[in-house]
């Protein structure tokens, strides 16, 4: 296998020792064939023990070793090395406070996704004797995309909205809202659009697109923030200009 | 929370980017072909003329620019707050009024005709 002896220049900041983030450059020799996340563990196991960042499953699924490489943000277990040439820059989670070296702290976004609800609320309650709820492909399929979300937060990394304006809730908060919205067994809709329909809520987003780029399951985040804006819109005109029509 | 009055700006803006989406490429490749001097006979003045004088056809053109001055001017105010000029208010008061004034002057020369 080839070799490689890879430059990184990778965010450092201890909260109990220093008093700004700086970066630090390592030289580490790699496979070719090995992602960001590899060199990361190397250096970690042979060159520098003190490097702190998250990571689990190393194959794309839990989310949890997003950081920026090179300005973007990625899944540094899904990055390539030998998609970089020169010296890596790694950071960490863009718009996310650092607790320590890549490693962020995501509480803001806990806090937004436990707000619009993203679990089944039922139309009525059905107990177990009536049976299984059915689907057929056509309704799985009007959400099925958006439930393949991972929590990553890359989307919130790479939308300037947030960025902006903190208090957005955001597109895979947004995202997941819309997965159950869409779900044929959920009744929750009306619930969650007190948050969704807010101005913090979906009307933050300008449709700029940078979630669905960078989103590692394809979920397509920016898609569902426009079908919650041309839902919530119909909501508003039968609200305000067809009183009859309201629920 | 309460919920957001934007649908009332966005609506039309959606509808315009759809409109923009549609009909601007065609109308830019019809002038441009009407330029060089290829009109086809149903593209001819007097006949374009006489859709114009038409209700249906005031409508329409109507419509396709009034929707489209609108759609620009809300995503020039997304454009301008998005590049750091925080004054959204004055931005969009100026915008809208320019999207009104040309919807406006659409309507008087449509209805002159």
């Amino acid at each position: 296998m080839k070799e490689r002896l890879v430059q990184m220049e990778i965010l450092r900041y201890n909260p109990d020792t220093d008093t700004e983030a700086y970066f630090q450059h390592y030289e580490v020799v790699c496979q070719e064939e090995w992602v960001v996340l590899d060199a990361l563990n190397k250096i970690k196991e042979t060159i520098d023990p003190t490097l702190n960042y998250r990571w689990s499953c190393h194959m794309a699924v839990c989310g949890s070793c997003g950081m920026m490489i090179n300005g973007d943000p990625k899944l540094s277990c899904h990055t390539f090395l030998r998609d970089y040439a020169g010296v890596i820059r790694v950071e960490p989670l863009a718009h996310f406070p650092i607790e320590r070296d890549l490693v962020t702290a995501p509480d803001d976004f806990m806090e937004k996704l436990k707000r619009v609800k993203p679990y089944l609320i039922p139309k009525a309650p059905k107990p177990i004797s009536e049976g299984e709820y059915k689907q057929t492909p056509a309704q799985l399929k009007r959400y099925h995309q958006f439930t393949l979300c991972i929590n990553c937060m890359l989307c919130y990394a790479a939308c300037p909205e947030y960025g902006l304006t903190p208090k957005f809730i955001g597109p895979a908060a947004l995202s997941l809202a819309h997965r159950y919205n869409q779900d044929s067994r959920d009744g929750g809709r009306d619930e969650r659009q007190e948050i969704i329909a807010s101005k913090e809520g979906v009307w933050e987003c300008t449709f700029v697109g940078a979630c669905s780029e960078v989103c590692p399951a394809h979920v397509d985040p920016a898609s569902a923030l426009q079908q919650i804006k041309i839902a919530s819109s119909i909501d508003w005109f039968q609200e305000h200009l067809m009183p009859w029509g309201k629920k | 929370m309460a919920k957001s009055n934007k649908p009332i700006i966005w609506f039309p803006f959606a509808a315009g980017g759809t409109v923009i989406a549609f009909f601007i490429p065609v109308i830019v490749l019809l002038t441009f072909m009407a330029a060089l001097g290829y009109v086809p006979t149903g593209l001819s003045y007097d006949s374009m003329r006489a859709f114009a004088g038409s209700g249906i056809g005031k409508l329409v053109i109507f419509g396709v620019i009034a929707l489209s001055l609108w759609s620009s001017a809300h995503r020039l105010r997304c454009t301008c707050y998005d590049f750091g000029l925080r004054a959204d208010t004055l931005v969009a008061n100026v915008l809208y009024l320019a999207a009104a004034a040309g919807s406006i002057a659409t309507a008087v020369y449509l209805l002159r005709i």
